[in-house]
């Protein structure tokens, strides 16, 4: 404590940028993964209800749970759980890659919900002129459920990203690293308090960033009078 | 042509089953403009989804040109649905697609490559009189040029069959007779059969060769406009043109939309 910046910086700045960029490609690339896996979950949620263009009760009824026992399983128990099958994938348990199975994990079936949101509030009036026209269902899930939709699915993912980005400092637990395991280890568990709150700031200015940015591109595409 | 026998729809099965269309059984022919009259729940919107089988029937036949389709699936849905345009009382416009894009929109489903599709929708711009809109966004235009929008997109595939579902339903009258006419143009040259659904008398008046009347979900009465709405025979439809003529007394029908088409009306509206 009590020391100036310059000392501050030349102690923990090389900690402090780290923890950065491993905050940062942990939760980016998780975020990335958990849409590759939650937006075909989501568009088979919301097609197969029953007033969609692919209904299928038992299917839509067996996502539904996977989903929603995948959202009920707190994060840092997941992330314990799955030890195995996180070797098995990346071939460690531990450090960066090791955390990410279990956030993508733990993250797509929370895309899928919020996915299944966006695309509920396409107007059924589009589908079924896209069907007038001839659109199979393909093409209705691509060139209108998803197109139209594109505003919210970019609003959807900066939430997804920053949940995750707060999850991400549980990975601290397997020696992921990142802002979060920073703040904890050396706040928490040491007392510089002066680490903790430098490493909590950053985090702060870098959800601040990517909310606005989020806000700032989803208006940018988006068309419709609201 | 496009012929209903005996053609039924209902929903649910079995003790749940409800019908919504009994029995129906009238043929519309080439290049006409044919008008299904009704109020909201006579079954109006389910028997014109029937023509492009969004709505299947669940008894009888459709025919179109001779061909049964009652039962096409696949391809030959696809097809069926290319050769039909569908307009919408709410437009139904991709919120996030330019004008252009709108129209092109069913070129791109069938695979047509993008210089043919674009220069069709320029084309058909034309035709609509919306030329210097072609990048703008439907939410920058009024109802109107919404609605011109998608007639032009429900001509892209050039069909032979157009389905107006309440087309000038959500729009002021002056706009109401500025789309009507352009239906008529649309029908005149370029020979295209309209099926015009329309809870309005003047509606049907103003556009329609024929009309039927659909009560209920059986088709009550049908004949020429002049003679069927001179000599109406159901208490329904003389009900209707009793209480459009006491409104008459204040110069306007039921929907407050002049009965006479306003000859020549000005096409150009302002955007909002």
């Amino acid at each position: 404590m009590g020391q100036t910046i310059t000392e501050f910086i030349a102690n923990y700045g090389e900690l402090m940028l780290e923890g950065t960029r491993d905050t940062l490609v942990m939760t980016g690339v998780s975020t990335l993964l958990a849409y590759v896996l939650g937006v075909p979950l989501g568009v088979l949620l919301t097609i197969t209800g029953a007033k969609s263009i692919w209904p299928n009760r038992p299917l839509n009824t067996v996502l539904g749970w996977i989903v929603n026992i995948g959202r009920s399983i707190p994060f840092i128990i997941l992330l314990v759980a799955i030890i195995p099958f996180t070797r098995l994938i990346v071939g460690t348990s531990l450090g960066v890659e090791g955390a990410m199975v279990p956030l993508v994990i733990s993250a797509a079936p929370f895309v899928a919900r919020v996915v299944e949101q966006s695309l509920a509030d396409v107007d059924g009036g589009l589908i079924e002129a896209a069907q007038s026209f001839g659109a199979n269902n393909w093409q209705i899930v691509t060139k209108v459920l998803l197109f139209e939709s594109l505003p919210s699915l970019v609003r959807g993912a900066a939430i997804t990203f920053i949940n995750l980005f707060g999850y991400s400092a549980m990975a601290g637990t397997v020696g992921a690293g990142g802002l979060g395991d920073i703040a904890i280890r050396y706040g928490y568990q040491r007392y510089e308090y002066d680490v903790m709150l430098v490493a909590v700031i950053l985090s702060v200015i870098l959800v601040q960033i990517i909310q606005s940015f989020g806000d700032w591109l989803a208006k940018r595409i988006d068309h419709h009078a609201r | 042509m496009i012929q209903f026998e005996h053609m039924k729809k209902s929903y649910g099965v079995g003790a749940d089953a409800h019908e919504v269309l009994h029995d129906v059984d009238f043929t519309i022919h080439d290049g006409e403009v044919f008008g299904i009259l009704g109020s909201s729940g006579a079954g109006k919107s389910t028997l014109v989804r029937t023509i492009n089988l969004l709505e299947r029937p669940t008894g009888g036949r459709i025919l179109i040109d001779g061909v049964d389709i009652s039962n096409a699936t696949g391809k030959e849905l696809k097809a069926l649905r290319a050769k039909i345009g569908m307009i919408f009382q709410n437009f139904n416009l991709f919120q996030q697609r330019t004008v252009l894009r709108n129209i092109t929109f069913p070129l791109e489903l069938a695979g047509k490559p993008k210089a043919q599709r674009v220069a069709r929708a320029e084309r058909l711009l034309k035709l609509v009189g919306l030329e210097e809109y072609a990048d703008r966004y439907p939410s920058q235009l009024s109802g109107g040029q919404q609605q011109r929008v998608a007639i032009a997109r429900a001509l892209a595939n050039e069909p032979k069959i157009m389905l107006c579902d309440e087309a000038t339903s959500a729009l002021d009258s002056t706009t109401t007779v500025q789309i009507l006419d352009l239906l008529r143009r649309i029908n005149r040259e370029l020979g295209v059969t309209l099926v015009v659904i329309t809870h309005s008398l003047s509606v049907a008046r103003n556009i329609c060769d024929r009309v039927a009347m659909i009560d209920g979900g059986n088709i009550v009465e049908m004949g020429e406009t002049a003679e069927l709405f001179a000599n109406p025979k159901s208490d329904i439809l003389k009900a209707l043109i009793a209480s459009a003529e006491e409104q008459n007394g204040r110069d306007e029908d039921e929907d407050g939309t002049p009965v006479a088409p306003a000859a020549g009306a000005a096409e150009n509206e302002e955007a909002r």
